[in-house]
């Protein structure tokens, strides 16, 4: 009894005291759903031929909800990156309730020639080579795993560190070593090279290989209205990396021969607009971008409304950083996604992902999940010794694929999502 | 699944209910699920294992008290041992003797160093002092214009003489900026810098030239509360690369739970300086350890009204009151020493903010301060004994007496009678629902509520979609909950004799009794 009973009676008392005191009334709360809210009403749209993705390079499929004109491909640099078109300036947006009349000014890309673009292949390379930085000592005690006849503690130890390390969380920790130890009893492993095998594989399959992980960043062709820019949304938390992953993935789409259109709806913090704007003219591409502290939404719009006249490939709008629980931005979001919806469906929203980022990862991932819908999953910072592992909850939980791993401040670190190679850098 | 330690613990020690005393075997029971709720709470994993060491070896040669459960015995540890540490040597920021002093920020990329650079210059001039600030991020695109920017709404000065983007020499800027900063009258410089990986030699060389070059007071590292298990391995990497004197936890405003403080804190010995809330220049703070211990155990400060509460609660009337409340039987007596007693822990509106979850009742604690609660107290004083004790007897002429007597109309007195007898009545209905009340009644309601509990989210549960009149956001996840918030995860499911579903929001108070 004791404390607890007291703390009752505090409650209690308070309660009464509010109550009686101010009549104040305590309403039922409403209970409200965290998960249903857009989850089932709208099937995804799944682009065509994924099979084109062999790894190699970042995959990219055609916007749209219909027949796609073109089959996904992948991006691969051309001899020559052409600048994107010059663009005149665009009249504020009008006749739109949910939008304030905002002055939008748009760059045109410069005319320069974009830094040289270095092949996808490399982007590869680096993922591999820099993934697999350290060597551990989990190999010897995979070993561990099959000595001595039965199972050493020490050893399913040392694999369940390695897995809370990189932060996959304790839930699903237990899980893959329950399954691990499955499988290790009935395929009969001898050695730790089959253990780390077998371990490997549990992971790989734990990230879904299955899941179609192109970028939906390529225009697709309607009836009436003939080629339309694929719409992709970039969101995420404070610092994650958005507007770096927009100058990236815009640098990946131009070196592939697309036009592109950025826009700056993040006109909440300090040079925001500058700093894609620069990211703009490193890797040749337009961009539209409102006063410091316009409405992101009418912005958005804009850059989509220019994106769709001036006819080019994609238009990748960079938003503000947000915290998932601050109720006010994340409404600010839906309403981006909602307006620019008015004009063009989103063809992909991107939630940018910091590998450093432990548990939190998956709250975040819910909460925006829930707000815009995410369609797709961007880990950052992979170039650093955080391992990423919320990724394995957050795909799970959200059904939404990792589809792109940041793994450098330079225009050309951004490379596929595999899982093999993934698992492989988390047990290196 | 489990939210929150004392949940887990609760689950654990079930079976130990009123024993009091913690034996071997209850500690390594418990071992396993504080382990679990650090984990969760992103506490580093080699930090985990030396902080259960310490906090068993506690347990063991533990004092036994007779207030609390083992369950609670183990929080108030694990919460003592964490305050311990997070807290350890708490500090002021050093300033150099002959200024100008010079404050290096360092951290990985996107932990909020250049935000920090202008809420750490507000938070000087506040202080009285001439802060200057210097752009020495020449990384990332548009930092250098972001630093002015953010320079100019703190109204300090900003020393960035190169354009940045990749363009100038940081170390250069920094040693530049002391001589600047004499020049300008300013007495402390404080240096931002790009963002860095541990693992990136040349960076982490730039970084200690930098501070090579401007011999700084105070190198604090910040680094995002989001952090997960790399805290360690990052923090190890600043302090070996760059040395740092100080850390600043940032972006506390989300719903992080922030075990990287203790992580960090640990492993290097260096105190943790500030705290940063919120985007606009004022969401800073310094760093209190007790808040942050709660919010790694996801308790909310239950923990400090606990000790309160205990110090102004008399035992045995607390538990007769409990099982008045729950026959209904409750008085406006009973109600009267309670008060008495919850107010002897200070302003309600304190208390109920250390409620976790009570957050969400601002709306209603706006509206009752405790002049109110004088004036209700007063009302209840001038009832003699017997009308105290049985309120129906208080009859119109009643009321008018003791109207006249506190001082007060006599609707006022008609009031506080109504609206007591409505309260009583749900207090009791709520009780009866969720089986709580005298000793003995043990919560048969675990399984009585269906629904899925939330998820473990942290102190702060992340808003829920769109607005709710009452409780907005809703209460933090319940350890059983059903349909709705409830009481605090501290001390619901957490505190053995608690009944997991009583629910205060579930409350439906009369707004005005004269309508019925
Ligand atoms: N090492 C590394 N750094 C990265 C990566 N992606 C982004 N960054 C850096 O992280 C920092 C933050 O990146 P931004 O792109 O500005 O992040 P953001 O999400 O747009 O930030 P806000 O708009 O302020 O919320 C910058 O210093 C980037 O250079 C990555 O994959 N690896
Ligand atoms: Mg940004």
């Amino acid at each position: 009894m004791s404390s607890t009973v007291i703390l009752i009676v505090v409650l209690v008392v308070v309660v009464l005291a509010l109550a009686v005191g101010a009549g104040v009334l305590v309403a039922r709360k409403r209970r409200i759903s965290l998960t249903e809210a857009g989850k089932s009403e709208k099937p995804k749209d799944k682009p065509q031929g994924g099979g084109y993705a062999t790894g190699s390079a970042i995959s990219l499929a055609p916007g749209g909800r219909t027949e796609t004109v073109e089959p996904p491909v992948e991006a691969s640099p051309p001899a020559d990156v052409e600048p994107a078109t010059v663009a005149e300036p665009v009249e504020p947006v009008e006749a739109d309730a949910e939008l304030v009349e905002v002055v939008i000014e748009v760059e045109p890309a410069p005319e320069v020639e974009a830094e040289e673009i270095e092949p996808p292949s490399g982007r590869l390379e680096r993922l591999r080579g820099r993934l697999a930085r350290s060597r551990s000592t989990l190999g010897q005690g995979l070993l561990g795993l099959l000595g001595a006849g039965d199972l050493d503690e020490d050893s399913w130890t040392e694999v369940e560190d390695t897995l809370l390390m990189a932060d996959l969380g304790a839930a699903t920790t237990e899980e893959v070593v329950t399954r691990l130890r499955a499988e290790l009893s009935t395929k009969g492993v001898r050695t730790a090279e089959q253990a780390r095998a077998v371990l490997r594989s549990v992971l790989v399959e734990a990230l879904r290989p299955d899941m179609e992980r192109a970028v939906r960043a390529l225009p697709h062709e309607t009836a009436e209205h003939g080629k339309q820019p694929a719409v992709v949304l970039v969101a995420g938390v404070n610092g994650t990396g958005k507007t770096t992953t927009t100058g990236k993935l815009a640098r990946v789409l131009v070196a592939g021969g697309r036009t592109v259109l950025l826009g700056a709806a993040d006109t909440f913090r300090a040079a925001a607009a500058e700093q894609l704007a620069t990211w703009a003219e490193r890797v040749g591409a337009e961009v539209v971008r409102g006063k410091e502290g316009a409405d992101p939404a009418a912005v958005a719009f804009d850059a989509v409304k220019r994106g769709v006249e001036a006819k080019v490939d994609a238009v990748l709008i960079d938003t503000a950083g947000r915290l998932h629980t601050k109720t006010g931005l994340m409404d600010e979001l839906g309403k981006v996604k909602r307006v620019v919806g008015k004009l063009a469906e989103i063809d992909e929203v991107l939630l940018v992902l910091d590998a450093t980022t432990g548990q939190n990862g998956l709250a975040q991932a819910r909460v925006f999940g829930e707000v815009v819908d995410v369609t797709g999953i961007v880990l950052t910072k992979l170039d650093g010794t955080a391992k990423g592992g919320i990724v394995f909850q957050v795909q799970r939980e959200l059904g939404v694929p990792v589809k792109l791993v940041g793994l450098g401040e330079g225009a050309d670190d951004l490379a596929p999502f595999e899982p093999e190679a993934f698992v492989d850098a988390l047990l290196a | 699944m489990f939210d929150t330690l004392s949940d887990r613990l609760t689950s654990v020690l079930q079976n130990l209910r009123g024993k009091g005393r913690l034996s071997d075997a209850d500690i390594d029971a418990t071992a396993r699920e504080i382990r679990i709720a650090l984990l969760e709470a992103d506490v580093a994993l080699p930090v985990v294992r030396t902080f259960i060491a310490k906090v068993k070896e506690r347990a063991k040669g533990s004092e036994v008290s007779q207030a609390l459960n083992p369950a609670q015995q183990v929080v108030k540890i694990v919460n003592e041992e964490l305050v311990e540490i997070l807290g350890g040597e708490t500090r002021r920021l050093n300033l150099a003797k002959n200024p100008p002093s010079v404050i290096m920020l360092a951290g990985l990329q996107g932990s909020g160093k250049t935000t920090l650079a202008g809420k750490l210059a507000r938070w000087l001039v506040g202080q009285g002092h001439r802060p200057l600030l210097v752009a020495c991020d020449l990384q990332r695109p548009n930092a250098v214009t972001q630093l002015q920017v953010v320079g100019e709404r703190a109204g300090v000065a900003v020393y960035a003489p190169e354009p940045g983007n990749g363009v100038g020499d940081p170390v250069d800027v920094a040693r530049r900026s002391i001589d600047e900063a004499k020049h300008g009258q300013n007495d402390v410089v404080v240096v931002d810098t790009a963002g860095r990986l541990g693992v990136d030699e040349e960076m982490m060389r730039q970084a200690a030239d930098i501070r090579e070059a401007v011999q700084p007071d105070e190198v604090l590292f910040v680094v995002d509360a989001m952090i997960g298990q790399d805290a360690v391995t990052t923090a190890e990497a600043f302090r070996d690369g760059v040395g740092f004197t100080g850390v600043v936890l940032t972006k506390l405003d989300g719903d992080a739970r922030g075990g990287a403080a203790l992580s960090v804190r640990e492993v290097t010995g260096q105190p943790i300086l500030f705290a940063s809330n919120g985007e606009k220049l004022e969401d800073f703070d310094t760093f209190h350890p007790d808040r942050m211990a709660s919010r790694i155990l996801g308790m909310g400060d239950v923990l400090t009204l606990i000790e309160q509460a205990e110090q102004a609660f008399d035992q045995e009337q607390a538990e007769a009151a409990a099982a008045k409340v729950a026959s209904g039987e409750l008085t406006l007596e009973d109600f009267l020493e309670q008060m008495l007693a919850v107010r002897k822990m200070g302003p309600i509106g304190n208390l109920l903010g250390m409620l976790p979850g009570a957050g969400q009742m601002k709306d209603a604690l706006a509206q009752v301060d405790d002049k109110q609660l004088d004036k209700l107290q007063a009302i209840i004083r001038g009832m003699t004994p017997a009308e105290r004790d049985n309120p129906k007897m208080i009859n119109a002429s009643r009321r008018l007496r003791i109207a006249k007597g506190s001082g007060v109309q006599v609707r006022d007195v008609n009031e506080l009678v109504n609206r007591f007898f409505e309260a009583r009545k749900m207090m009791a209905q709520m009780a009866g629902r969720f089986g709580f009340g005298g000793p003995g009644r043990v919560s048969k309601t675990r399984k009585g509520k269906k629904g899925k509990k939330g998820k473990g989210r942290g102190p702060t549960p992340p808003k829920v979609r769109g607005g709710m009149p009452g409780f907005p956001g809703g209460l933090p996840p319940m350890p059983t909950g059903g349909g709705g918030p409830s009481l605090p995860p501290g001390f619901a499911g957490g505190m053995n004799d608690l009944p997991p579903g009583f629910d205060p929001s579930k409350l439906k108070l009369p707004k005005n009794p004269k309508d019925n």
